[in-house]
Protein backbone atom coordinates (compact mmCIF):
# COMPACT_ATOMS: atom_id res chain seq x y z
CA UNK A 1 0.00 0.00 0.00
CA UNK A 2 2.55 2.55 1.32
CA UNK A 3 4.80 2.13 -1.99
CA UNK A 4 2.48 2.40 -4.91
CA UNK A 5 4.67 5.79 -5.56
CA UNK A 6 7.81 4.35 -5.60
CA UNK A 7 9.84 7.40 -6.09
CA UNK A 8 8.12 9.81 -3.33
CA UNK A 9 7.93 6.83 -0.95
CA UNK A 10 10.11 8.70 1.55
CA UNK A 11 7.89 12.11 1.25
CA UNK A 12 5.18 10.25 1.62
CA UNK A 13 6.37 8.48 4.85
CA UNK A 14 8.07 11.67 5.89
CA UNK A 15 4.84 13.53 6.10
CA UNK A 16 2.39 10.93 7.68
CA UNK A 17 4.81 9.04 9.65
CA UNK A 18 2.72 9.55 12.54
CA UNK A 19 -0.34 8.64 11.12
CA UNK A 20 0.83 5.58 9.90
CA UNK A 21 2.73 4.70 13.20
CA UNK A 22 -0.73 5.18 15.20
CA UNK A 23 -1.88 2.67 12.68
CA UNK A 24 0.66 -0.12 12.57
CA UNK A 25 -0.53 -1.68 16.33
CA UNK A 26 -3.99 -2.90 14.54
CA UNK A 27 -2.30 -3.42 10.93
CA UNK A 28 -0.03 -6.08 12.34
CA UNK A 29 -2.93 -7.87 14.46
CA UNK A 30 -5.42 -6.96 11.73
CA UNK A 31 -3.33 -9.01 8.99
CA UNK A 32 -2.37 -11.75 11.05
CA UNK A 33 -6.00 -12.53 12.78
CA UNK A 34 -8.63 -11.53 10.23
CA UNK A 35 -7.12 -10.61 6.98
CA UNK A 36 -4.64 -13.66 6.73
CA UNK A 37 -7.72 -16.27 7.68
CA UNK A 38 -10.01 -14.53 5.24
CA UNK A 39 -8.02 -15.40 2.39
CA UNK A 40 -7.37 -18.38 3.39
CA UNK A 41 -10.92 -19.19 4.10
CA UNK A 42 -11.43 -17.91 0.06
CA UNK A 43 -8.74 -20.01 -1.01
CA UNK A 44 -9.97 -23.42 0.63
CA UNK A 45 -13.06 -22.81 -0.57
CA UNK A 46 -11.77 -23.90 -4.27
CA UNK A 47 -10.12 -27.40 -2.79
CA UNK A 48 -11.99 -30.05 -0.96
CA UNK A 49 -10.82 -29.94 1.96
CA UNK A 50 -11.89 -32.60 5.04
CA UNK A 51 -9.49 -31.26 8.03
CA UNK A 52 -7.21 -34.54 7.73
CA UNK A 53 -5.73 -34.81 4.29
CA UNK A 54 -3.87 -32.27 2.38
CA UNK A 55 -6.66 -29.81 1.18
CA UNK A 56 -6.80 -30.86 -2.62
CA UNK A 57 -7.66 -27.74 -5.52
CA UNK A 58 -11.02 -28.53 -7.37
CA UNK A 59 -11.37 -25.40 -8.69
CA UNK A 60 -14.90 -23.76 -9.50
CA UNK A 61 -16.61 -27.39 -8.35
CA UNK A 62 -18.01 -26.40 -5.11
CA UNK A 63 -19.72 -23.31 -6.12
CA UNK A 64 -21.31 -25.37 -9.11
CA UNK A 65 -22.27 -27.52 -6.92
CA UNK A 66 -23.53 -25.31 -4.37
CA UNK A 67 -25.34 -23.25 -7.14
CA UNK A 68 -26.63 -25.82 -9.30
CA UNK A 69 -27.13 -29.04 -7.43
CA UNK A 70 -27.79 -27.90 -3.63
CA UNK A 71 -31.51 -27.48 -3.06
CA UNK A 72 -31.21 -27.17 -0.09
CA UNK A 73 -28.61 -24.20 -0.11
CA UNK A 74 -31.44 -22.67 -2.51
CA UNK A 75 -33.76 -23.20 -0.18
CA UNK A 76 -31.89 -21.36 2.62
CA UNK A 77 -30.74 -18.34 0.34
CA UNK A 78 -34.80 -17.86 0.14
CA UNK A 79 -35.17 -18.11 3.53
CA UNK A 80 -31.88 -16.12 4.37
CA UNK A 81 -32.92 -12.99 1.96
CA UNK A 82 -36.69 -13.60 3.03
CA UNK A 83 -35.74 -13.29 6.69
CA UNK A 84 -33.16 -10.09 6.22
CA UNK A 85 -35.64 -8.03 4.40
CA UNK A 86 -37.95 -8.30 7.44
CA UNK A 87 -35.95 -8.02 10.35
CA UNK A 88 -33.20 -5.59 8.72
CA UNK A 89 -35.08 -2.62 8.24
CA UNK A 90 -37.78 -3.40 11.25
CA UNK A 91 -34.90 -3.88 13.66
CA UNK A 92 -32.84 -0.29 12.60
CA UNK A 93 -36.16 1.42 12.62
CA UNK A 94 -36.40 -0.24 15.74
CA UNK A 95 -33.21 0.59 17.33
CA UNK A 96 -33.14 4.13 15.90
CA UNK A 97 -36.77 4.58 17.08
CA UNK A 98 -36.75 3.55 20.60
CA UNK A 99 -33.19 5.74 21.08
CA UNK A 100 -34.55 9.22 19.69
CA UNK A 101 -37.57 8.49 22.09
CA UNK A 102 -35.82 7.58 25.22
CA UNK A 103 -32.99 10.29 24.53
CA UNK A 104 -35.77 12.84 25.20
CA UNK A 105 -36.59 11.31 28.90
CA UNK A 106 -35.24 12.96 31.69
CA UNK A 107 -31.54 10.90 32.64
CA UNK A 108 -32.40 8.45 35.20
CA UNK A 109 -35.32 7.23 33.87
CA UNK A 110 -33.32 7.10 30.50
CA UNK A 111 -30.63 5.17 32.07
CA UNK A 112 -33.20 2.63 33.02
CA UNK A 113 -35.30 2.56 30.21
CA UNK A 114 -31.49 2.13 28.29
CA UNK A 115 -31.10 -1.08 29.87
CA UNK A 116 -34.66 -2.42 29.91
CA UNK A 117 -34.74 -2.50 25.91
CA UNK A 118 -30.94 -4.05 25.55
CA UNK A 119 -32.23 -6.54 28.54
CA UNK A 120 -32.46 -9.35 25.56
CA UNK A 121 -29.15 -8.31 24.03
CA UNK A 122 -27.22 -9.04 27.61
CA UNK A 123 -28.71 -11.65 29.01
CA UNK A 124 -27.26 -14.54 26.67
CA UNK A 125 -28.80 -17.24 26.12
CA UNK A 126 -32.00 -15.86 27.08
CA UNK A 127 -34.00 -16.13 24.04
CA UNK A 128 -34.46 -19.92 24.83
CA UNK A 129 -37.63 -18.47 26.82
CA UNK A 130 -39.22 -17.91 23.50
CA UNK A 131 -39.39 -21.74 24.15
CA UNK A 132 -41.52 -21.48 26.49
CA UNK A 133 -43.81 -19.41 25.29
CA UNK A 134 -44.24 -21.36 21.74
CA UNK A 135 -44.17 -24.93 23.78
CA UNK A 136 -46.05 -27.13 21.88
CA UNK A 137 -48.64 -28.35 24.89
CA UNK A 138 -51.45 -26.39 26.07
CA UNK A 139 -49.59 -24.70 28.87
CA UNK A 140 -47.22 -22.67 26.77
CA UNK A 141 -47.82 -19.18 26.96
CA UNK A 142 -49.35 -18.67 23.23
CA UNK A 143 -51.08 -22.19 23.19
CA UNK A 144 -52.45 -21.17 26.39
CA UNK A 145 -53.51 -17.47 25.78
CA UNK A 146 -55.30 -18.60 22.03
CA UNK A 147 -57.35 -21.22 23.62
CA UNK A 148 -58.44 -19.04 26.61
CA UNK A 149 -59.91 -16.45 24.09
CA UNK A 150 -60.94 -19.14 22.20
CA UNK A 151 -59.33 -18.77 19.01
CA UNK A 152 -58.25 -22.58 19.13
CA UNK A 153 -59.28 -25.20 20.00
CA UNK A 154 -56.42 -27.41 19.95
CA UNK A 155 -52.97 -26.51 20.95
CA UNK A 156 -50.55 -25.94 17.87
CA UNK A 157 -47.00 -27.62 17.62
CA UNK A 158 -45.26 -24.24 16.67
CA UNK A 159 -41.95 -25.77 16.07
CA UNK A 160 -42.98 -28.73 13.33
CA UNK A 161 -45.54 -26.61 11.24
CA UNK A 162 -43.68 -24.91 8.62
CA UNK A 163 -45.56 -22.06 8.12
CA UNK A 164 -45.07 -20.78 11.40
CA UNK A 165 -41.29 -21.36 12.26
CA UNK A 166 -40.45 -18.14 10.05
CA UNK A 167 -42.19 -15.60 11.63
CA UNK A 168 -41.48 -17.13 14.56
CA UNK A 169 -37.75 -16.77 14.03
CA UNK A 170 -38.26 -13.30 13.02
CA UNK A 171 -40.50 -12.17 16.01
CA UNK A 172 -37.74 -13.91 18.19
CA UNK A 173 -34.88 -11.89 15.77
CA UNK A 174 -36.20 -8.84 16.55
CA UNK A 175 -36.84 -8.89 19.74
CA UNK A 176 -33.17 -9.71 20.16
CA UNK A 177 -31.85 -6.91 17.79
CA UNK A 178 -31.81 -4.08 19.87
CA UNK A 179 -28.18 -4.11 20.78
CA UNK A 180 -25.54 -2.72 18.74
CA UNK A 181 -26.81 -0.19 16.73
CA UNK A 182 -29.04 0.90 19.29
CA UNK A 183 -26.32 1.63 21.70
CA UNK A 184 -24.29 3.32 19.05
CA UNK A 185 -27.31 5.88 18.05
CA UNK A 186 -27.89 6.53 21.69
CA UNK A 187 -24.17 7.32 21.61
CA UNK A 188 -24.54 9.23 18.58
CA UNK A 189 -27.98 11.26 20.03
CA UNK A 190 -25.13 12.85 22.47
CA UNK A 191 -23.25 14.04 19.62
CA UNK A 192 -25.71 15.76 17.89
CA UNK A 193 -24.93 19.55 18.83
CA UNK A 194 -27.23 21.34 21.39
CA UNK A 195 -27.15 24.14 20.03
CA UNK A 196 -28.43 22.76 16.77
CA UNK A 197 -31.91 22.39 18.64
CA UNK A 198 -32.24 25.46 20.15
CA UNK A 199 -31.34 27.59 16.37
CA UNK A 200 -34.06 25.47 15.33
CA UNK A 201 -36.65 26.20 17.29
CA UNK A 202 -36.02 29.86 16.60
CA UNK A 203 -36.01 29.00 12.84
CA UNK A 204 -39.44 28.06 13.68
CA UNK A 205 -38.94 23.91 13.64
CA UNK A 206 -42.93 23.31 14.94
CA UNK A 207 -42.59 19.92 15.96
CA UNK A 208 -40.10 16.40 17.14
CA UNK A 209 -40.57 14.94 13.44
CA UNK A 210 -39.24 18.26 11.85
CA UNK A 211 -36.32 18.71 14.67
CA UNK A 212 -36.01 15.17 13.71
CA UNK A 213 -35.78 15.33 9.62
CA UNK A 214 -33.97 18.45 9.94
CA UNK A 215 -31.80 18.42 12.73
CA UNK A 216 -31.28 15.24 14.59
CA UNK A 217 -31.05 12.96 11.24
CA UNK A 218 -28.42 14.72 9.23
CA UNK A 219 -26.22 15.32 12.48
CA UNK A 220 -26.09 11.46 13.12
CA UNK A 221 -24.93 10.55 9.18
CA UNK A 222 -21.78 8.50 10.30
CA UNK A 223 -23.93 6.44 13.12
CA UNK A 224 -26.56 5.67 10.52
CA UNK A 225 -24.16 4.43 8.37
CA UNK A 226 -22.49 2.24 11.42
CA UNK A 227 -25.61 0.60 11.75
CA UNK A 228 -26.78 -0.06 8.42
CA UNK A 229 -23.95 -2.01 7.99
CA UNK A 230 -24.52 -3.91 11.22
CA UNK A 231 -28.25 -4.89 10.24
CA UNK A 232 -26.92 -6.10 6.98
CA UNK A 233 -24.19 -8.85 8.83
CA UNK A 234 -26.63 -9.11 11.54
CA UNK A 235 -29.66 -9.78 9.64
CA UNK A 236 -27.40 -12.35 7.38
CA UNK A 237 -25.97 -13.89 9.59
CA UNK A 238 -28.63 -15.39 11.70
CA UNK A 239 -28.27 -19.26 12.49
CA UNK A 240 -28.10 -20.19 16.55
CA UNK A 241 -31.67 -18.95 17.18
CA UNK A 242 -32.87 -21.28 14.39
CA UNK A 243 -31.01 -23.97 15.43
CA UNK A 244 -31.67 -23.32 19.50
CA UNK A 245 -35.19 -22.98 19.02
CA UNK A 246 -36.73 -24.91 16.09
CA UNK A 247 -33.62 -27.60 15.60
CA UNK A 248 -31.73 -28.84 12.81
CA UNK A 249 -32.27 -29.60 10.79
CA UNK A 250 -35.78 -28.05 10.83
CA UNK A 251 -38.89 -29.30 9.71
CA UNK A 252 -39.02 -28.97 5.93
CA UNK A 253 -35.98 -27.09 6.17
CA UNK A 254 -38.46 -24.07 6.84
CA UNK A 255 -35.73 -22.56 9.35
CA UNK A 256 -32.79 -23.80 7.14
CA UNK A 257 -30.24 -20.25 6.77
CA UNK A 258 -26.87 -19.86 4.68
CA UNK A 259 -25.48 -19.93 7.80
CA UNK A 260 -27.14 -23.05 9.23
CA UNK A 261 -26.08 -24.55 5.86
CA UNK A 262 -22.23 -23.68 6.50
CA UNK A 263 -22.75 -25.03 9.89
CA UNK A 264 -23.99 -28.74 8.76
CA UNK A 265 -20.82 -28.82 6.39
CA UNK A 266 -18.49 -27.20 8.39
CA UNK A 267 -19.00 -28.60 12.14
CA UNK A 268 -21.00 -31.64 11.48
CA UNK A 269 -19.44 -32.94 7.73
CA UNK A 270 -16.17 -31.77 7.96
CA UNK A 271 -16.38 -30.57 4.29
CA UNK A 272 -14.45 -27.62 4.90
CA UNK A 273 -14.25 -26.76 1.48
CA UNK A 274 -17.44 -26.57 0.49
CA UNK A 275 -18.41 -24.64 4.20
CA UNK A 276 -15.48 -21.95 2.92
CA UNK A 277 -17.37 -21.71 -0.51
CA UNK A 278 -20.61 -20.79 1.78
CA UNK A 279 -19.25 -18.75 3.83
CA UNK A 280 -17.75 -17.07 -0.06
CA UNK A 281 -20.97 -16.60 -1.17
CA UNK A 282 -22.47 -15.27 1.97
CA UNK A 283 -19.18 -12.30 2.08
CA UNK A 284 -19.95 -11.50 -1.43
CA UNK A 285 -23.83 -11.04 -0.70
CA UNK A 286 -23.29 -8.92 1.91
CA UNK A 287 -20.70 -6.32 0.32
CA UNK A 288 -23.35 -6.82 -2.73
CA UNK A 289 -26.40 -5.50 -0.68
CA UNK A 290 -23.90 -3.14 1.50
CA UNK A 291 -23.02 -1.07 -1.53
CA UNK A 292 -26.98 -1.07 -2.68
CA UNK A 293 -27.46 0.36 0.51
CA UNK A 294 -25.44 2.69 1.24
CA UNK A 295 -25.99 4.21 -2.10
CA UNK A 296 -29.95 4.46 -1.38
CA UNK A 297 -28.73 6.00 2.29
CA UNK A 298 -26.69 8.95 0.23
CA UNK A 299 -29.85 9.59 -2.10
CA UNK A 300 -31.72 9.86 0.71
CA UNK A 301 -29.91 12.22 2.41
CA UNK A 302 -29.38 14.31 -0.61
CA UNK B 1 -2.83 25.25 23.08
CA UNK B 2 -5.02 27.31 25.26
CA UNK B 3 -7.42 27.84 22.72
CA UNK B 4 -8.00 24.50 22.41
CA UNK B 5 -8.03 23.20 25.96
CA UNK B 6 -11.10 26.17 26.46
CA UNK B 7 -13.48 24.50 23.72
CA UNK B 8 -12.75 21.10 25.10
CA UNK B 9 -13.92 21.85 28.34
CA UNK B 10 -16.65 24.33 27.21
CA UNK B 11 -17.73 21.41 25.75
CA UNK B 12 -17.63 19.18 28.26
CA UNK B 13 -20.46 21.39 30.26
CA UNK B 14 -23.89 19.92 30.74
CA UNK B 15 -25.90 21.83 28.10
CA UNK B 16 -29.18 22.68 29.88
CA UNK B 17 -32.28 23.87 27.79
CA UNK B 18 -35.59 23.03 27.93
CA UNK B 19 -37.59 22.31 24.44
CA UNK B 20 -40.48 23.72 23.86
CA UNK B 21 -42.08 22.14 20.33
CA UNK B 22 -43.70 19.14 22.28
CA UNK B 23 -47.02 18.38 22.09
CA UNK B 24 -48.33 16.63 25.27
CA UNK B 25 -50.64 14.22 23.36
CA UNK B 26 -48.14 12.88 21.47
CA UNK B 27 -45.66 12.95 24.46
CA UNK B 28 -48.46 10.36 26.21
CA UNK B 29 -48.79 8.38 23.84
CA UNK B 30 -45.25 7.55 22.87
CA UNK B 31 -44.26 7.13 26.35
CA UNK B 32 -47.41 3.84 26.30
CA UNK B 33 -45.49 3.13 23.41
CA UNK B 34 -42.68 2.75 24.85
CA UNK B 35 -44.00 0.94 28.07
CA UNK B 36 -45.20 -1.85 25.56
CA UNK B 37 -42.29 -2.75 24.30
CA UNK B 38 -40.29 -2.52 27.67
CA UNK B 39 -42.60 -4.78 28.98
CA UNK B 40 -41.67 -7.88 26.11
CA UNK B 41 -38.13 -6.86 26.58
CA UNK B 42 -37.50 -6.84 30.12
CA UNK B 43 -38.96 -10.18 30.59
CA UNK B 44 -36.11 -12.51 30.36
CA UNK B 45 -34.16 -10.32 33.16
CA UNK B 46 -37.15 -10.86 35.43
CA UNK B 47 -37.19 -14.72 33.87
CA UNK B 48 -33.80 -14.85 35.07
CA UNK B 49 -33.66 -13.24 38.40
CA UNK B 50 -36.82 -15.10 39.91
CA UNK B 51 -35.32 -18.81 38.88
CA UNK B 52 -32.29 -18.04 40.51
CA UNK B 53 -34.41 -17.55 44.06
CA UNK B 54 -36.86 -20.38 43.21
CA UNK B 55 -36.76 -23.38 45.67
CA UNK B 56 -36.40 -27.11 43.36
CA UNK B 57 -40.20 -27.26 43.46
CA UNK B 58 -40.89 -24.22 41.50
CA UNK B 59 -38.06 -24.55 38.87
CA UNK B 60 -39.72 -27.84 37.68
CA UNK B 61 -43.56 -26.87 38.69
CA UNK B 62 -45.49 -27.20 35.13
CA UNK B 63 -46.85 -25.36 33.55
CA UNK B 64 -43.80 -22.86 34.54
CA UNK B 65 -44.40 -19.69 36.85
CA UNK B 66 -42.51 -16.19 35.81
CA UNK B 67 -42.37 -15.15 39.67
CA UNK B 68 -40.73 -16.94 42.73
CA UNK B 69 -42.96 -17.79 45.51
CA UNK B 70 -41.52 -18.70 48.17
CA UNK B 71 -38.10 -17.38 47.14
CA UNK B 72 -34.85 -19.11 49.09
CA UNK B 73 -31.33 -19.11 48.43
CA UNK B 74 -30.05 -23.13 47.92
CA UNK B 75 -29.13 -22.71 44.88
CA UNK B 76 -26.21 -20.07 45.86
CA UNK B 77 -25.67 -22.58 48.60
CA UNK B 78 -25.40 -25.29 46.24
CA UNK B 79 -23.24 -23.40 44.02
CA UNK B 80 -21.08 -22.65 46.74
CA UNK B 81 -20.02 -26.25 47.52
CA UNK B 82 -19.80 -26.92 43.38
CA UNK B 83 -17.47 -24.32 43.51
CA UNK B 84 -15.68 -25.32 46.93
CA UNK B 85 -15.53 -28.71 45.12
CA UNK B 86 -13.13 -27.65 42.03
CA UNK B 87 -9.96 -28.63 41.31
CA UNK B 88 -8.85 -25.12 40.76
CA UNK B 89 -9.77 -22.71 43.24
CA UNK B 90 -12.26 -19.88 42.08
CA UNK B 91 -10.06 -16.79 42.86
CA UNK B 92 -7.49 -18.65 39.61
CA UNK B 93 -10.77 -18.45 37.42
CA UNK B 94 -11.64 -15.01 38.44
CA UNK B 95 -8.26 -13.85 37.85
CA UNK B 96 -8.06 -15.12 34.23
CA UNK B 97 -11.63 -13.72 33.67
CA UNK B 98 -10.55 -10.31 34.43
CA UNK B 99 -7.46 -10.53 33.12
CA UNK B 100 -8.94 -11.28 29.62
CA UNK B 101 -11.60 -8.84 30.19
CA UNK B 102 -9.37 -5.84 31.24
CA UNK B 103 -6.41 -6.32 28.90
CA UNK B 104 -8.94 -7.23 26.05
CA UNK B 105 -11.45 -4.65 26.56
CA UNK B 106 -8.31 -2.01 27.24
CA UNK B 107 -6.45 -3.43 23.85
CA UNK B 108 -9.55 -3.04 21.47
CA UNK B 109 -9.94 0.31 22.93
CA UNK B 110 -6.76 1.47 22.32
CA UNK B 111 -5.54 0.08 19.19
CA UNK B 112 -8.92 0.04 17.51
CA UNK B 113 -9.36 4.59 18.39
CA UNK B 114 -5.54 5.08 17.29
CA UNK B 115 -6.47 3.38 13.94
CA UNK B 116 -9.44 4.93 13.67
CA UNK B 117 -8.28 8.39 14.05
CA UNK B 118 -6.22 8.62 10.59
CA UNK B 119 -8.21 6.59 9.19
CA UNK B 120 -11.74 8.92 9.97
CA UNK B 121 -9.75 12.71 9.58
CA UNK B 122 -7.21 12.50 6.66
CA UNK B 123 -6.47 10.82 3.87
CA UNK B 124 -3.33 9.53 3.21
CA UNK B 125 -1.59 6.96 0.72
CA UNK B 126 -3.60 3.31 1.54
CA UNK B 127 -5.98 5.51 3.73
CA UNK B 128 -9.04 4.58 1.13
CA UNK B 129 -8.44 0.98 0.81
CA UNK B 130 -7.70 0.42 4.29
CA UNK B 131 -10.92 1.52 5.32
CA UNK B 132 -12.80 -0.23 2.88
CA UNK B 133 -10.77 -3.48 4.09
CA UNK B 134 -12.39 -2.93 7.52
CA UNK B 135 -15.80 -2.82 6.66
CA UNK B 136 -15.63 -5.62 4.28
CA UNK B 137 -13.73 -7.90 6.68
CA UNK B 138 -16.98 -7.04 9.59
CA UNK B 139 -18.95 -9.67 6.82
CA UNK B 140 -17.17 -12.09 6.44
CA UNK B 141 -18.41 -15.44 9.23
CA UNK B 142 -16.18 -16.15 11.41
CA UNK B 143 -16.82 -20.22 11.38
CA UNK B 144 -14.37 -20.68 8.09
CA UNK B 145 -11.94 -18.84 9.90
CA UNK B 146 -11.42 -20.35 13.20
CA UNK B 147 -9.53 -22.76 11.33
CA UNK B 148 -6.75 -20.87 9.78
CA UNK B 149 -6.28 -18.67 13.00
CA UNK B 150 -6.08 -21.89 15.10
CA UNK B 151 -3.17 -22.91 12.47
CA UNK B 152 -1.65 -19.29 12.84
CA UNK B 153 -1.90 -19.31 16.60
CA UNK B 154 0.06 -22.65 16.95
CA UNK B 155 2.72 -21.70 13.98
CA UNK B 156 2.91 -18.36 16.76
CA UNK B 157 3.07 -20.62 20.07
CA UNK B 158 -0.16 -18.69 21.54
CA UNK B 159 -2.38 -21.58 21.72
CA UNK B 160 -2.89 -22.03 25.52
CA UNK B 161 -2.37 -17.96 26.37
CA UNK B 162 -4.67 -15.48 27.06
CA UNK B 163 -3.23 -14.15 24.00
CA UNK B 164 -5.14 -16.00 21.93
CA UNK B 165 -8.08 -15.02 23.00
CA UNK B 166 -7.27 -11.59 22.95
CA UNK B 167 -5.41 -10.65 20.21
CA UNK B 168 -7.91 -11.75 17.33
CA UNK B 169 -10.19 -9.47 18.97
CA UNK B 170 -7.73 -6.67 19.17
CA UNK B 171 -7.15 -7.22 15.85
CA UNK B 172 -10.63 -7.44 14.75
CA UNK B 173 -12.16 -4.46 12.67
CA UNK B 174 -15.43 -3.92 14.89
CA UNK B 175 -13.96 -1.27 17.48
CA UNK B 176 -12.22 0.29 14.79
CA UNK B 177 -15.63 0.75 12.56
CA UNK B 178 -17.35 1.91 15.43
CA UNK B 179 -14.71 4.49 16.67
CA UNK B 180 -14.21 5.65 12.97
CA UNK B 181 -17.85 6.24 12.97
CA UNK B 182 -17.82 8.95 15.65
CA UNK B 183 -14.16 10.49 15.15
CA UNK B 184 -15.10 11.64 11.93
CA UNK B 185 -17.88 14.08 13.83
CA UNK B 186 -14.97 15.61 15.36
CA UNK B 187 -14.59 19.07 14.54
CA UNK B 188 -11.81 19.80 12.21
CA UNK B 189 -10.99 23.11 13.27
CA UNK B 190 -9.70 22.03 16.36
CA UNK B 191 -7.37 19.70 14.77
CA UNK B 192 -6.03 22.35 13.03
CA UNK B 193 -5.54 24.75 15.88
CA UNK B 194 -3.66 21.88 17.53
CA UNK B 195 -1.76 21.66 15.03
CA UNK B 196 -0.50 25.14 14.74
CA UNK B 197 0.11 24.95 18.39
CA UNK B 198 2.68 22.52 18.22
CA UNK B 199 0.58 19.54 18.57
CA UNK B 200 1.57 15.83 17.53
CA UNK B 201 -0.77 13.58 16.27
CA UNK B 202 -0.06 11.26 19.34
CA UNK B 203 -1.11 14.44 21.27
CA UNK B 204 -4.23 15.08 19.47
CA UNK B 205 -4.92 11.80 19.51
CA UNK B 206 -4.95 11.50 23.03
CA UNK B 207 -5.70 15.25 24.48
CA UNK B 208 -8.60 15.88 21.71
CA UNK B 209 -10.25 12.70 20.04
CA UNK B 210 -10.27 10.47 23.17
CA UNK B 211 -11.75 13.10 25.39
CA UNK B 212 -14.32 13.87 21.99
CA UNK B 213 -15.44 10.36 21.67
CA UNK B 214 -16.07 9.76 24.91
CA UNK B 215 -19.61 8.16 23.95
CA UNK B 216 -17.88 6.36 21.41
CA UNK B 217 -15.39 4.46 23.75
CA UNK B 218 -17.68 3.81 26.37
CA UNK B 219 -20.31 2.07 24.01
CA UNK B 220 -17.14 -0.28 23.05
CA UNK B 221 -16.29 -0.80 26.05
CA UNK B 222 -19.58 -2.48 27.59
CA UNK B 223 -19.24 -4.26 23.99
CA UNK B 224 -16.30 -5.46 24.59
CA UNK B 225 -16.88 -6.10 28.16
CA UNK B 226 -19.89 -8.06 27.08
CA UNK B 227 -18.33 -10.79 24.92
CA UNK B 228 -15.22 -11.04 27.35
CA UNK B 229 -17.07 -11.42 29.59
CA UNK B 230 -19.13 -14.21 28.41
CA UNK B 231 -16.22 -15.97 26.34
CA UNK B 232 -15.55 -19.48 27.77
CA UNK B 233 -11.80 -19.81 26.10
CA UNK B 234 -12.70 -22.47 23.66
CA UNK B 235 -10.53 -24.64 22.23
CA UNK B 236 -7.99 -21.59 22.16
CA UNK B 237 -7.11 -22.38 26.40
CA UNK B 238 -7.26 -26.22 27.10
CA UNK B 239 -5.26 -25.84 30.27
CA UNK B 240 -7.90 -25.56 33.69
CA UNK B 241 -5.75 -23.36 35.11
CA UNK B 242 -6.57 -20.52 32.27
CA UNK B 243 -10.23 -21.16 32.11
CA UNK B 244 -12.63 -18.44 32.75
CA UNK B 245 -15.05 -18.41 35.39
CA UNK B 246 -17.46 -18.23 32.45
CA UNK B 247 -16.22 -21.69 31.67
CA UNK B 248 -16.06 -23.13 35.08
CA UNK B 249 -19.90 -21.67 35.13
CA UNK B 250 -21.04 -23.45 31.81
CA UNK B 251 -19.44 -26.82 33.54
CA UNK B 252 -22.40 -26.18 36.11
CA UNK B 253 -24.95 -25.72 33.95
CA UNK B 254 -24.21 -28.68 32.14
CA UNK B 255 -24.03 -31.17 34.99
CA UNK B 256 -27.09 -32.58 34.51
CA UNK B 257 -30.77 -32.02 35.84
CA UNK B 258 -29.50 -32.43 39.61
CA UNK B 259 -27.92 -29.04 39.05
CA UNK B 260 -30.86 -27.39 37.72
CA UNK B 261 -30.92 -24.90 40.84
CA UNK B 262 -27.50 -23.95 40.76
CA UNK B 263 -27.41 -23.31 36.88
CA UNK B 264 -29.92 -20.65 37.63
CA UNK B 265 -28.12 -19.13 40.61
CA UNK B 266 -24.75 -19.10 37.71
CA UNK B 267 -27.32 -17.61 34.98
CA UNK B 268 -28.11 -14.49 37.53
CA UNK B 269 -24.25 -14.44 38.34
CA UNK B 270 -23.19 -14.10 34.85
CA UNK B 271 -25.99 -11.27 34.10
CA UNK B 272 -25.59 -9.44 37.30
CA UNK B 273 -21.45 -8.37 35.78
CA UNK B 274 -22.41 -7.53 32.76
CA UNK B 275 -25.70 -5.97 33.98
CA UNK B 276 -23.63 -3.75 36.68
CA UNK B 277 -20.94 -2.67 34.12
CA UNK B 278 -23.87 -1.37 31.88
CA UNK B 279 -25.28 0.70 33.86
CA UNK B 280 -22.29 2.39 35.00
CA UNK B 281 -21.00 3.28 31.43
CA UNK B 282 -24.37 3.93 30.15
CA UNK B 283 -24.33 6.51 32.50
CA UNK B 284 -21.49 8.10 31.54
CA UNK B 285 -22.95 7.90 27.68
CA UNK B 286 -25.74 10.09 28.92
CA UNK B 287 -23.41 12.83 31.28
CA UNK B 288 -21.28 13.54 28.32
CA UNK B 289 -22.18 16.02 25.75
CA UNK B 290 -18.99 15.74 24.31
CA UNK B 291 -19.29 18.02 21.34
CA UNK B 292 -21.68 20.77 22.06
CA UNK B 293 -20.74 23.85 21.15
CA UNK B 294 -18.02 22.87 19.20
CA UNK B 295 -19.30 22.69 15.56
CA UNK B 296 -20.79 24.50 13.08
Amino acid sequence: MKKKKKTTFREVWKKHRQKYILMLPFIVLFVVFTLVPVLVSIVLSFTSFNLIEMPKFVGLRNYINLLAFDSVFLIAVKNTLLFAIVTGPVSYLLCFGLAWLINELPPKVRAVMTLVFYAPSISGGAYMIWKLIFSSDSYGYANALLMNLGIIQEPILWFANKDYIMPILIVVQLWLSIGVSFLAFIAGLQNVDRSLYEAGQMDGVKNRWQELWYITLPQMKPQLMFGAVMQITQSLSVSSISIDLVGFPSVDYAGHTILTHLHDYGNLRYEMGYACAIATILFFMMIFINIIIQKLLRKVAS
Amino acid sequence: MKKVFLAVRKGWRKFKFKRKNRSLAMDILLIILLGCIGLVSIWPLLYIINAAFKPMSEIFLFPPKLFVRNPTLNNFFDLSVLISESNVIFGRYLFNTIFLTVVGTGGTVLVGSMAAFPLAKYRFPGSKVMSSTVVYSLMFNGTVTAIPNYIIMSRLNLINTYWAVILPVVGGTFGLYLMQNFIVQVPDDLIEAAKIDGMSEYGIFFKIIMPLSRPAWITLIILSFQSFWGNTGGTFLYSEKLKPVSYMLSQVINGGIARTGAAAAVSLIMLVVPVVVFVISQSNVLETMATSGLKG
